[in-house]
């Protein structure tokens, strides 16, 4: 086998970090018209990783692919990817539905047979769903190792491992894995880059595919889970302000906190 | 074993009937269980092991690693659930570092068994990378970081950063569920179980992937576990580098006896590991009181915080976003008030 890395790379279309969602009056899902929305930052952290994974090994990196599954509005962030570096790019228009990560990875292992890749990037979670399940998913369906909730991701282009670094809950561990392989990012992994205007003139001449679900059609993407409702959390009561360190641990001890 | 297993399962669910159960002849639940080298179980898979009492079924623990049989003799000593009736073990230590592409054979090779309607894990790191994998191998999708139950197949979860709460109904047959663990209490020692120990059946399919565990760095602390601890100090920006937050947060925390947290921001800049991360990406916690010094409040920190009983927060700003769900707040300078505030705690004690 020759020695090439092509890298699958998808992302997703999110409502913007910064922005507090809001309920829909029916309490059936998140208002979503006139809200800012921007590539998930746990995938722009993958676009990242996939470029610097070239930068570093030049001659390895035969392609990125960012792969996108969502509205037709999606395409936005694929341009953002391309113009962060990657290569080509996969469209795959879903139009309003709200995909499961089962159905999301089940697309994706199509695109990673069609792409030959063999390493694939993703964000450790989506900020919308918060599942954090399409990685591992991906790699149990395809049965691939995953290395799950990276920091650190070096490459041995000589054995065509990978020794990742992962964020476990005591600190961390180092695993090694051969490709093919599944890597989530954490987000201490890296610092995505800034696409500069040229970079976003010169991806609009990089290629998209653009595919909708009727072109999987051996793929099911009905929802397994019915989302009965969507509710706002208990708000909190507004507290007080205290004057001195004395008032507050007098207040502390009133309530039994210390 | 498998026929007094079952009948006792009959037995109980005459005792905790729903009507989930007329289409499930015989329902119950494996929990899967986290222990560490010396045998200990987690505190978070006591949680799991919580969620999966509420669910009212019998439970079947699964322990994996070479530890297994250690940790097997402790949940035994002191039960922890009165539904708990079987414990499996698999003394292995190809399950040491709970390798996603070895424990995912393991527990579906118990799963196969109909009975086994619900499948609880902690959604901790290993949890996390191992529940989707045995979804997706399933062909089920998971319910995820749930932090209630409102019946046997109806479960609520947080979105959204914690910004809403879905309430999700499951239509498959089985219910792969990962718990918050600072939604459910830690399972409380109890008498001894009776629960049968016995070997966990051989997985058929032995992973032929290759992933190897080079090393681990471990944030060694004599401090409660930030998950499970009732009091916690938190460290963020306003803190302005590792000198400050090592002298003010630390000696806070040990005047209270509390563990210590942090935002990204203190992460990042390298006051704290990144381990002691509090939010949506980092650590949930719920402690009874949570102190937050020179941390403005983002989103992204509260959906790790916010049901905290009580929230303190000091910080020199006051239109900092967190006095708007501080429970008590003080306005002022950290290098005055965080000393003095420990000298007096410290009296105190």
């Amino acid at each position: 086998m020759s020695k090439a890395l092509r890298i699958l790379v998808p992302v997703k279309r999110v409502i913007d970090y910064a922005i507090k969602p809001r309920i829909n009056k029916a309490g059936t899902g998140v208002e979503k018209t006139g809200v800012k929305f921007s590539m998930n930052p746990f995938d722009d952290i993958a676009v990242e990783e996939a470029v610097r994974i070239r930068e570093s090994h030049k001659k390895l990196v035969e392609n990125i692919h960012a792969v996108s599954i969502g509205p037709a509005k999606a395409q936005d962030i694929l341009r953002t990817a391309l113009a962060k570096g990657a290569d080509t790019c996969t469209l795959i228009d879903a139009k309003e539905a709200e995909l499961e990560p089962l159905a999301v990875a089940k697309l994706l292992k199509q695109v990673v047979t069609k792409q030959n890749a063999n390493l694939v990037i993703l964000g450790k979670q989506s900020i919308d769903d918060d599942c954090n399940n399409t990685g591992q998913m991906l790699a149990g369906m395809l049965n691939w190792p995953q290395a799950t909730n990276a920091a650190k991701v070096e490459v041995d282009e000589s054995s065509m491992t990978a020794k990742v670094t992962r964020e476990i809950d005591g600190g961390e561990e180092t695993v090694s894995a051969p490709l093919p392989l599944v890597i989530t990012t954490d987000l201490r992994l890296n610092q995505p880059r800034y696409a500069t205007l040229p970079n976003l003139m010169k991806a609009k001449k990089k290629p998209m595919e653009k595919l909708t679900l009727a072109d999987f059609a051996d793929v099911s993407t009905e929802p397994r889970l019915e989302v009965l409702k969507l509710e706002e959390p208990p708000t909190r009561s507004a507290g007080e302000k205290v004057a001195t360190v004395d008032e507050l641990i007098e207040k502390l001890k009133a309530v039994k906190a210390i | 074993m498998f026929p007094a297993f079952c009948r006792s399962s009959a037995a109980l669910r005459v005792k905790y009937g729903t009507s989930v159960l007329a289409n499930s002849r015989l329902a119950s639940t494996l929990v899967f269980l986290e222990s560490s080298k010396d045998g200990k179980i987690a505190q978070s898979s006591m949680s799991a092991l919580t969620a999966a009492a509420q669910l009212g079924f019998p439970i079947a623990a699964l322990l994996a690693g070479s530890s297994a049989s250690k940790a097997a003799e402790e949940l035994k000593k002191t039960g922890g659930s009165a539904l708990l009736q079987q414990i499996y073990v698999a003394n292995n230590e190809a399950y040491d570092h709970y390798f996603a592409e070895n424990v995912t054979p393991l527990a579906l090779e118990l799963l196969k068994e109909p009975e086994y309607t619900h499948f609880v894990v902690a959604s901790s790191a290993v949890g996390k990378s191992i529940l989707p994998r045995m979804g997706a191998l399933l062909d089920f999708q998971p319910i995820c970081d749930i932090t209630k139950i409102v019946d046997s197949a109806t479960f609520v979860r947080p979105i959204y950063a914690g910004n809403a709460l879905a309430t999700v109904k499951c239509l498959q047959d089985k219910k792969l569920i990962s718990i918050r663990a600072s939604s459910f209490p830690a399972a409380a020692a109890s008498e001894a179980t009776n629960a049968a120990i016995s070997e966990a059946p051989q997985s058929s399919q032995v992973s032929e992937l290759t992933v190897k565990w080079e090393g681990e760095n471990l944030v060694k602390s004599a401090r409660p576990d930030l998950g499970s601890a009732s009091k916690v100090i938190s460290g963020g920006r306003g803190l302005k580098n590792k000198e400050t937050f090592d002298n003010l947060v630390t000696p806070l925390a040990d005047s209270l006896g509390a563990a210590i947290g942090a935002t990204r921001a203190a992460v990042d800049s390298g006051f704290c590991d990144n381990s002691l991360q509090i939010g949506q990406t980092g650590k949930v916690v719920a402690p009874d009181l949570y102190i937050g010094l020179g941390i403005s409040g983002a989103i992204q920190h509260l959906a790790g915080m916010k049901d905290s009983k009580v929230i303190v927060a000091i910080n020199n700003d006051q239109e900092a976003p967190i006095f708007q769900v501080a429970d008590y707040g003080l306005v002022g300078d950290l290098n005055e008030i965080v000393p003095e505030l420990t000298e007096k705690l410290s009296q105190n004690k």
